[in-house]
């Protein structure tokens, strides 16, 4: 599969990895086989790297949950320079998204969730806060999410069409 | 009686022998009835891109509220000018040959209004969108009728344009990419037909507003080929390629003395196309060529995914290489295309338009237009197969 259809099969799983290879196969116009082949390779490269679904947790009942945006300011380790501490907050299992930021006032941009402001709380005092590298912290709540990988969650886009037009 | 025969003779002779539009008796049916999948849709269904519609609204804010030039937007003609050049090698000039019109509808009625004096015929070749031939009645001149087939990918040929041209004729009409078939011709296919159209001199309309929808290559305009420029009157517009159908924003580019014949008409019927979708369409032109982009491949996608479709539930249906519309062959099932498409809406709730809408040759076919989502059409080809299954098994 040459790059460009490379691609197109990618942009068709991003928008909806649930497409089946038959389908997908049938939207590019190539065979079943050249698709199964392509994405076991992609999988493989760690191109692909897991199918997960978009949920809007917010219209889920009994679920409580806070999203957090953190500033984490750090000092660089030698040799391994933000890699280390980056390495050692991913591995909380609450920490949604750890970004290298350039051009702001701090280093890393954490993302958390958990089901209280307070577990939140807790969790950049007495874990982030504590680390060694860690020099300050500073935490936003997010209130409310408008659109996430992409995905509006309220789309006003409807079709208005008529039925037949010439 | 006498009350009857005052209430006819007040609309136009003209105007009283136009037949209604094949279209408008199934968009009456198929409108009345609920959790009908519609393959009738002659636009895309994407929404305007925010970028566009959001230029609009800033334009408002801006206090963009005025009357433009007679032929658009200075700003917005030099934009074109650029676009069409970069993208399909044609060249005409932002000042003397380019017109801003309300839709690429306004543009054929002013272009057909320009050059048709009483009797003069008017090549058209079909299948074709329901417009041309009653315009061309409005405009006085004669409709002759050209033809194209399956077995020909719907292109024309030019023995088919040789044998229909008389003294009397005066221009040739067609939509490339075509709308119902979703046929294109290369430019190697627009060549062939050169020497007829110079050897009877005659002017080319191209309607060209499916032009960004082609899979696979780019759309060739007639009007970038050697010595073309001059006799042909290119159409085209944003509707399509930049789902924008509502705004009736098109254009139209021809030699000055043409374009000055057809800017008498739209200053006195139109004085010029709204100023709002103007400025949606320059922003459009400038930043909205990666929204363009993501459509079309989109409607790519889409049209293998119904081609095969058609294969699989056994209705013929050759690759339509532009626009949004497959134009399977019906024949098989041994119904006319109206009775099939009737049928079809009454008992699997699935709306397509009979071929012949579009002219004579297209009888026996159906144009499905692909431009909804994949869901809809999944569903609509599993009802379509049933009631091919049915109508075939009897």
């Amino acid at each position: 599969m040459d790059r460009q259809k490379q691609r197109e099969l990618l942009r068709l799983l991003e928008e909806d990895s649930r497409r089946s290879a038959e389908q997908i196969a049938r939207l590019m116009g190539v065979s079943q086989a050249e698709v199964e082949e392509a994405i076991a390779a992609l999988e493989n490269e760690k191109v692909i790297v897991k199918y997960p679904a978009l949920i809007n947790w917010e219209l889920v009942e009994d679920h409580p949950y806070v999203t957090a945006m953190i500033d984490v300011k750090v000092t660089p380790k030698r040799d391994v320079g933000f890699d280390e501490v980056a390495d050692r907050i991913c591995r909380f299992p609450e920490v949604q998204a750890v970004y290298l930021m350039s051009g702001a006032s701090y280093d890393l941009s954490v993302v958390l969730e958990g089901k209280t402001m307070r577990e939140v709380a807790a969790f950049v005092s007495q874990k982030l806060a504590t680390m060694d590298s860690v020099v300050s912290t500073a935490t936003h709540f997010i209130l409310k999410r408008y659109k996430h990988d992409g995905i509006q969650f309220e789309d006003r886009d409807e079709d208005r069409r008529m039925v037949v037009t010439p | 009686m006498s009350q009857h025969t005052v209430l006819r003779n007040r609309l136009s002779q003209t105007v009283a022998s136009l037949k209604p539009s094949g279209i408008r008796r199934f968009f009456d049916l198929a409108a009345s009835m609920e959790g009908v999948i519609s393959l009738g849709v002659g636009e895309p269904d994407f929404v305007t891109p925010w970028r566009v519609r959001e230029a609009c609204i800033s334009s408002l804010e801006r206090g963009y509220t005025a009357y433009t030039s007679n032929a658009g937007l200075l700003e917005l003609r030099k934009e074109i000018h650029k676009y069409l050049e970069e993208r399909f090698f044609v060249s005409y000039h932002p000042e003397t040959e380019m017109l801003i019109t309300v839709g690429a509808s306004e543009a054929i009625d002013i272009a057909l209004r320009a050059i048709i004096d009483p009797g003069d015929e008017v090549l058209v070749v079909e299948p074709c969108y329901v417009s041309y031939e009653p315009v061309i009645r409005l405009a006085g001149g004669e409709p002759v009728f050209l033809r194209t087939n399956a077995e020909q990918q719907f292109k024309l040929t030019p023995e088919e344009l040789e044998a229909h041209i008389s003294p009397r004729t005066k221009a040739i009409i067609f939509c490339y990419p075509n709308n119902p078939t979703g046929s294109t011709m290369t430019a190697e296919e627009w060549s062939k037909l050169l020497p007829v159209i110079e050897k009877h001199d005659l002017l080319v309309i191209s309607d060209e507003i499916y032009a960004e929808l082609t899979y696979g290559r780019m759309h060739d305009s007639i009007a970038a080929l050697p010595g073309m420029k001059d006799r042909t009157i290119l159409i085209s517009g944003f509707s399509k390629a930049f789902a924008m159908t509502g705004w009736r924003l098109g254009y139209v580019c021809a030699s000055p003395d043409l374009l000055a014949g057809m800017l008498k008409i739209h200053q006195y019927t139109m004085l010029c196309a709204p100023v709002m979708a103007q400025m949606a369409a320059l922003e459009a032109l400038r930043h909205g060529q990666a929204d363009m982009e993501r459509m079309v491949e989109s409607y790519r996608q889409r049209r293998n995914f119904v081609v095969q479709g058609f294969q699989d539930i056994g209705l013929a249906c050759h690759e339509p290489e532009g626009a949004f519309y497959a134009f399977p062959s019906i024949r098989s099932t041994g119904l006319e295309a109206a009775e099939f498409a009737e049928r079809l809406l009454m008992e699997e709730k699935v709306a397509v338009v009979p071929g012949d809408v579009f002219g004579d040759c297209g009888k026996g076919h159906i144009r499905c237009s692909y431009a909804t989502s994949l869901e809809q059409l999944q569903k609509a080809l599993e009802r379509m197969g049933r009631f091919v299954q049915k109508v075939s098994a009897k």
